[in-house]
């Protein structure tokens, strides 16, 4: 199992990425020691997104399907938390409508991803079938203001959002604060690893063959509608993952999380980060996150202006992404300098792998 | 009895013509460049908002509306020389890169202009047949769709650029081996899409409230009836309109808008499952 979390679909591998990686974890994990809880609330909100990245990753970067549907499956686990948080009452109950929230977002990605895939839709249009089903989403729910849409005592409440379901809790413990955000790193730690492991396993391989050319994949005789279906769960699962924590952290939803501009977000994120590698897209929707809320304090717009011409300038000038492109920069120049110096036999240790695919 | 028949009439007229002005732009340039534009309702917003600052100016209504569509048109080819056409080999690029761009319009105007501008009211006039009363602008956007469906034909089918052009639909590299100017053509072929763009917002603005995000309002349906119609403006996109229109109408009248639009989306949805290449494949195919 192990074996699979270096492989040829992920850059990154050997001690010196590791040990990188268990730095960052180990100063993750002290970090709430020396921050006041205010920030390390405000950090648990950007980690909350990374899943929801981490999915559109997988589908566009891995399996070449460019879902625009991200925030829908966020809003229908987001919702769909809040509902049943809700219906069955705070405590423990919580855990098990945080489950089923993301078990419905994927059921929805399965019935719409069935449609699409054994459809044949492909490239644009499943951009923008999807991008269509989310605005729809939004827009029936920002006409839900009246008291007769409720699904039990939860009222959805239009244009103001739904409110008033309990964070995540175990026994009388709510789950927020430093708790949250420990919360948060395991799962982050969970789903990376877990992904990793998944495009390096012969299904990664074939999920990869057919973002390069489904024909090829399918003489070859897998059925890669079966593989892309899965892949398109997979990620929009994440996505629902990111809603049902959100709806939890914040106890509110808005439909202005599904709609225009959000569902844009993620797009920005994976586009600028480099979607072809899981550690780019981490570290890139993370600074880019940052980045956003720092401006979002000054003006919302201004911020969102940025991201579109971020948005602009990676597909002109960096259609691979910024992150990516940089790095593997960084860790050319290091390479070489380090050949010059020392032994050639010592420098691939910490080599990114720099074959294309 | 006739009043309930032209009831029935003049609700379908409304869906169709909003559903053809909507998606008319976006269809012609997704066939010729194959080329989604996700800026598509940033220039319907264009078209919108020339308007009523030409109607504030004193600018007679109809003709502040042809300097909109002009305008968003000219736009739309400054759009195409910076931006569009170094993605026409890489089609989910340019879906990116237009997107980014909508979303520095509509957060921009957002600064700038601000979220309300004074709206001017829809020009008044009304009929009456058998106890109901009808608008008579609501027709007049009927005629407009069916003028735009027929203009487009003309352009099309009956003049130079059309052959040409339908020549570059068919197969680039061959019209340019025989020395037509491609880029021109699909330079001109964006223009004209943004220029309806343009136009439609130009006819709505009247209707509705202005806001620099209510290009969203128009792009669901654009895309949806893109999606269905494929890559044929008139074998594709005008049938794929009067099919969704009948539906739209359908659910509207008995359980309101949203309804409506929830219900053409699993239309929408259904219908990829069976027909994935769209209408004017399967007209494409029976007409030969």
């Amino acid at each position: 199992m192990l074996k699979l979390l270096d492989g040829p679909q992920t850059l990154g591998r050997g001690k010196t990425f590791w040990s990188c990686f268990l730095a960052v974890l180990a100063g993750a994990l002290i970090y709430p020691v020396f921050a006041d809880s205010y920030d390390v609330g405000n950090f648990a909100y950007f980690l909350i997104w990374i899943f929801m990245a981490l999915g559109l990753c997988l589908m566009w970067g891995y399996g070449g399907m460019l879902s625009f549907g991200q925030t829908f499956f966020f809003g229908i686990a987001g919702y769909g938390y809040g509902v049943l948080a809700i219906n069955m009452g705070g405590g423990t109950a919580t855990i098990a409508a945080l489950v089923l929230s993301v078990v419905i977002a994927m059921i929805a990605a399965g019935i719409l991803g069935y449609f699409m895939i054994w459809g044949g839709i492909s490239g644009i249009f499943f951009g923008i079938v999807t991008l269509s089903a989310t605005l729809v989403l939004a827009f029936f729910l920002g006409q839900t203001a009246g008291p007769e849409w409720h699904i039990g005592p939860a009222r959805l409440n239009g244009f103001n959002g739904m409110k008033g379901m309990d964070p995540l809790t175990v026994g009388n413990f709510d789950i927020e604060g430093s708790a949250l955000y420990y919360l948060m790193i395991a799962l982050i730690v969970i789903v990376y690893v877990a992904l990793r492991m998944l495009v390096n396993s012969s299904i990664g391989n074939v999920i990869v063959a057919t973002r390069e050319n489904p024909q090829r994949a399918e003489m070859l005789g897998y059925d890669v509608r079966k593989y892309q279906l899965l892949t398109f769960v997979i990620g929009s699962g994440l996505a629902g993952l990111s809603g049902a924590l959100y709806t939890s952290w914040g106890q509110f939803i808005t439909p202005s999380s599904i709609g225009l501009p959000a569902a844009a977000m993620p797009i920005v994120w994976v586009a600028f980060s480099g979607r072809n590698d899981l550690t780019a897209t981490l570290v890139g929707s993370f600074l880019l996150l940052f980045g956003f809320q720092t401006i979002t304090v000054y003006s919302q717009q201004a911020a969102l202006v940025l991201m579109g011409v971020l948005l602009l300038a990676t597909v002109m000038l960096a259609p691979q992404g910024f992150v990516l492109g940089i790095g593997k920069l960084v860790v050319d120049l290091w390479t070489r300098r380090r050949r010059r110096d020392e032994a050639p036999a010592l420098a691939d240790a910490g080599r990114l792998q720099s074959d294309e695919t | 009895m006739s009043a309930e028949l032209f009831s029935v009439f003049y609700q379908f007229a409304d869906v169709f013509a909003f559903l053809i002005l909507s998606a008319a732009g976006l269809a012609i340039v997704f066939g010729m460049m194959g080329v989604i534009n996700m800026a598509h309702g940033e220039f319907i917003m264009c078209g919108a908002y020339v308007t009523v600052g030409l109607v504030n100016l004193g600018v007679p209504l109809p003709i502040a509306q042809l300097l909109a569509a002009l305008t968003a048109g000219i736009i739309g080819m400054i759009v195409e020389y910076l931006i569009v056409r170094r993605f026409y080999k890489r089609p989910l690029d340019s879906l990116l890169a237009t997107w980014g761009l909508s979303l520095i319009v509509t957060q921009s105007m957002l600064l700038i202009v601000g979220s309300a501008v004074r709206g001017i009211g829809t020009p008044e006039g009304s009929f009456a047949i058998g106890g109901y009363t009808f608008s008579t602008y609501r027709l007049v956007l009927f005629g407009c769709a069916v003028a735009v469906l027929a203009g487009l034909y003309i352009i099309f089918m009956k003049t130079r650029f059309g052959v040409i052009a339908r020549a570059t639909m068919q197969n680039a590299a061959m019209a340019k081996a025989l020395g037509a100017r491609t880029g021109r053509i699909y330079s001109i072929s964006f223009g004209i899409g943004t220029a309806l763009a343009g136009l439609c917002g130009a006819l709505y603005a009247p209707t509705m409230t202005l806001i620099p995000t209510m290009g969203a309002t128009f792009v669901v349906e654009s895309f949806v009836t893109v999606v269905i119609g494929g890559a044929n403006v008139l074998l594709g996109t005008a049938p794929a309109a009067v099919f969704l229109a009948m539906i739209r109408m359908a659910l509207n009248a008995s359980y309101g808008q949203i309804i409506g639009q929830i219900g053409m989306l699993f239309a929408v949805i259904l219908i990829i499952r069976v027909l994935p290449e769209g209408l004017s494949s399967v007209l494409v195919r029976r007409g030969r």
